[in-house]
């Protein structure tokens, strides 16, 4: 803790300096420079009049610091902020309390109380495009990268209502709250008219729930209420975006016209589409592309990248929604590709699509806490004090009558406790603060907005999202089982399924799984063929089955087992040794038999594993093994010269279910 | 006309209360046993093998005989049956009837159970109250069969794993010469702690009558 602490300050100290020297190192390397530069006068032609310069030697020490600035600027930045967010895992207790959002505003804070108080200015660099362009792409694509698909294709519908119809629903009413607020003369606003306030409003209710997701997934809770708030921060993004420019464009119309209104909606569905079918096409184009880069896996990482980004750029070009087109493509490539990528890219890819949403939020959120100290502010209390109740009080109805109105056509409803949890996990984060802060400088009151959005923020941020786990906990809301994947459940999800299918084709009825099951007949037969290289249809039971086979198998020959050298079967586990350091693809039948015989001489226990794919911070955790039991020495010698387990034939079925445990004393029992 | 028109809706009631179903559903699983059957007052099994939309469904045969299941009637028989009229149908597919907002946690519990208790009898074909091995067996072949690039080596292969997965959560500690006979109920439920079920194993019922927009789907 004190390391962390004296560590932090070494690199605030150091990024001040830095900032201080350049400042007082540009004259003497301009000096420098300039004498080094100058040419010396032919002295053999022409005749000197005035004595010569003195001479200067060859520097042997010099410092030209503008070159690097603004790198090293940059790097100086986030290395500050990731020290800062190891600083805070090293107390680990404390990000379970307060999310991180928090501490990273805090240290914004601080750092921007030294810069000012040394009056230094922050680095202007967050203006409009380096925003969109450069900050905003990675966190949505890592978003759209690990939005979990099943449960979000079960609940589309409600997920589009509520990030939609509820964002407008926020934006109008808090927009014109805000304006009748406006009209009385007392709160000295008068000059804000009704499009400034709808482009406040609409920055306003762009909800980041990072803080709120991240206690949801700690606790558990059911499915339908994650998923909700999960795509109701992305979608309502791209909700955002495009009602932000369209408000922008209206605030410079003088008068706006219903024919405005009317194109403003239209333009809505042309942007929503539009933005759909890029993303779809790129991320067709590169599920295809990966077919072919079997001979070039070093860059197949690349290829994911470079997509995605391009999707959003060509959506940027026709000024369509670049969100929703590089949520799309994420999302159709990511099927495809994972399957034809190698497992190292496959990590790789999924390593740098959170690394780089982890710098490109961290900064954010510091940088707000710079900022908070270091530009003008206008404080207006009316305004802001209105702006928060208005805030809450129009989330909370809004999330009343979605609901309402969205219950019936729901099989699993939300209760009263969904809603207020889902009400209150709306926090105000990066989006919003990125919005208002690039806002055009025509906008009179932009410093207005700017604090407004400012004490919004950081109101939410803090006091909400330190709250939102007690409150959580306590009103004890339904949890969900944590998804073990085990071969059990998987087998029983798929009867489960063809049994329900099934029942629904017996009775006549459609659902959502016969569109699942229309879907996947098209998938099989159309789109795995094309975009495939290895495409042979695969039941995910036994997908899971081999994973989990081929693991144990490695971690079984990783393990010490000197005695096994005296196995008869030696043979059989070198060549095992050999090719499970390639870890294969395909499960021939002999691979499969040869497992089995391994694994069944040796007795094991299938390893329970948790995939917590959706954690902002960490990655998937594919190594913790819930149990591990491992038969050595005694038991396995025992077992081969019993040879039992040679064959199992139809009538030693009985001897094939013997799961023995014998001696205690050689076991491993490891549970996490 | 109007008299039996009120005597159905009597029986629609006392097969609303058993069930556990509302009286429009019943009209509608009413309508489709009509045509399922032909008119008839019971369903064989034939009936249900013609329907065309089944015939890509790898566990057709275990839905199919889980309708002619005593076992599935919730009165403690046990045996099977030929035919069933629109009383039986309409008990076994009450498992499968949605949640409602009034459901309360207790009849969730009890939803879930039976749902279990549903899948249980379709594995366990003996009537025994285990599912052993061999049983399991069947079930995982059957679901793979239609994946294709399975055999029947793989298929046993991952039965094995499966029950060695249930035995080793449920009996953790067993002596090396005991002997796992069999999944139990109890044992079942407890590996399954992990399944959602309650948002995915029932039907949707829409408001449309499907039957008349299938044309050309006779299932007679």
């Amino acid at each position: 803790m004190e390391m962390g602490t004296s560590l932090l300050s070494g690199v605030l100290f150091l990024c001040c300096t830095g900032g201080i020297c350049e400042l007082q190192e540009s004259k003497p390397s301009a000096q420098t420079n300039f004498q080094s530069v100058k040419p010396f006068p032919n002295e053999i032609n022409n005749p000197q009049a005035f004595p010569e310069p003195e001479r200067t030697s060859l520097p042997v020490f010099t410092m030209d610091y503008h070159r690097i600035q603004i790198p090293f600027e940059f790097t100086l930045w986030v290395l500050l902020a990731s020290f800062a967010k190891i600083g805070f895992h090293i107390y680990h207790k404390i990000t379970i309390w307060i999310p991180e959002s928090c501490l990273l505003i805090a240290i914004g804070l601080i750092v921007g109380a030294i810069m000012h108080s040394v009056k230094e200015e922050p680095p202007a660099v967050l203006n409009t495009n380096v925003f969109f362009l450069y900050m905003l792409p990675p966190i949505i694509l890592e978003n759209g990268y690990f939005m979990p698909t099943r449960p979000f294709f079960e609940n589309v519908g409600t997920v589009l209502w509520y990030a939609v119809v509820g964002t407008l629903w926020n934006s109008i009413g808090i927009g014109l709250s805000l304006f009748a607020i406006c009209q009385f003369e007392v709160f000295g606003v008068q000059d804000i008219n009704l499009q400034e306030n709808l482009l406040f409003a609409s920055i306003i209710s762009a909800v980041d729930p990072v803080a709120a997701l991240n206690v949801f997934e700690d606790i558990g809770v059911n499915e339908q209420l994650y998923i909700i708030i999960f795509g109701e921060g992305l979608f309502n993004d791209a909700v955002t975006v495009v009602l932000y420019s369209m408000f922008t464009f209206l605030a410079d119309l003088p008068v706006v016209e219903s024919s405005d209104v009317f194109l403003g909606v239209a333009r809505f569905f042309v942007v929503a589409v539009g933005g759909v079918l890029f993303g779809l096409l790129f991320g067709f184009v590169a599920a295809f592309t990966t077919r072919f880069t079997h001979n070039v896996r070093q860059i197949e990482p690349l290829f994911i990248f470079m997509y995605s980004y391009l999707a959003y750029l060509v959506a940027e070009l026709f000024s369509i929604s670049s969100v929703l087109a590089i949520i799309t493509c994420a999302i159709t490539m990511k099927y495809y590709v994972e399957e034809n990528v190698s497992q190292r890219s496959c990590t790789t890819i999924r390593h740098v699509v959170k690394m780089l949403a982890t710098v490109s939020e961290t900064l954010i959120f510091f940088f707000l806490g710079v900022v908070t100290i270091t530009t003008d502010h206008e404080w207006n209390w009316a305004y802001i004090l209105f702006t928060l109740l208005f805030a809450f009080i129009w989330r909370g109805i809004g999330m009343l009558v979605l609901t309402q109105i969205v219950n019936p056509f729901r099989t699993i409803q939300y209760t009263f406790k969904d809603q207020f949890s889902l009400a209150y996990g709306g926090l105000r984060g990066a989006i919003c603060f990125a919005l208002v802060f690039t806002l055009p400088d025509t906008i009179n009151r932009k410093n207005l907005f700017v604090t407004a959005s400012i004490a919004i923020i950081i109101f939410t941020v803090f006091i909400q999202g330190i709250s939102i786990r007690p409150i959580v906990e306590y009103m004890n809301i339904r949890r969900t089982h944590k998804d073990l994947s085990t071969i059990n459940v998987e087998i029983h999800t798929r009867i489960m399924e063809h049994a329900v299918c099934g029942i629904e084709d017996l009775c006549g009825q459609w659902s959502h799984y016969y569109w699942k099951d229309k879907f996947k007949k098209f998938n099989d037969h159309v789109l795995r063929r094309i975009l495939l290289r290895d495409n042979r249809a695969e039941s995910s039971i036994v997908s899971l089955y081999k994973k989990l086979e081929l693991q144990n198998a490695i971690e079984l020959l990783d393990t010490r087992m000197g005695d096994l050298s005296a196995a008869p079967s030696v043979v059989s586990l070198n060549d095992e040794r050999k090719e499970s350091s390639r870890p294969k693809k395909k499960f021939l039948a002999a691979d499969g038999r040869k497992m089995h015989d391994i694994l069944s001489k040796n007795m094991y226990k299938i390893r329970h594993k948790t995939m917590a794919y959706t954690n902002k911070n960490s990655l998937p955790d594919n190594s913790r093994a819930r149990e591990i039991l491992i038969r050595r020495h005694v038991s396995i010698r025992r077992s081969l010269r019993a040879g039992s387990f040679r064959e199992l034939p139809e009538e030693n079925v009985p001897k094939s279910q013997r799961h023995c445990d014998a001696d205690k004393n050689n076991l491993t029992l490891s549970s996490s | 006309m109007g008299a039996s028109q009120t005597r159905s809706e009597h029986k629609y009631q006392d097969l609303a209360e058993k069930s556990g179903f509302s009286l429009e559903q019943i009209k509608i699983l009413h309508k489709r046993f009509q045509q399922l059957s032909g008119n008839e007052e019971t369903i064989s099994r034939e009936n249900l093998d013609g329907i065309p939309a089944l015939a890509n469904n790898p566990i057709r045969k275990q839905i199919i005989d889980a309708f002619f299941d005593k076992r599935n009637q919730h009165q403690d028989e046990v045996g099977t049956v030929e035919e069933i009229g629109f009383e039986q149908f309409l008990m076994v597919m009450s498992h499968f009837r949605p949640p409602t907002l009034k459901t309360t946690e207790e009849e969730k519990e009890a939803m879930r159970r039976e749902k279990l208790r549903f899948l249980f009898n379709m594995h366990d074909t003996d009537n025994d109250g285990t599912i052993t091995l061999i049983e399991y067996r069947k079930v995982v072949e059957e679901l793979l069969s239609k994946s294709g690039a399975i055999g029947q080596e793989a298929a046993k292969a991952i039965a094995d794993a499966a029950m060695l997965e249930v035995a080793s959560t449920n009996v953790p500690h067993m002596a090396p010469d005991d002997f796992y006979e069999g999944i139990t109920f109890e044992h079942f439920e407890q590996i399954l702690k992990g399944l959602e079920m309650e948002s995915r194993m029932h039907i949707r019922f829409l408001d449309v009558d499907t039957m008349t927009m299938r044309c050309g789907k006779s299932t007679s």
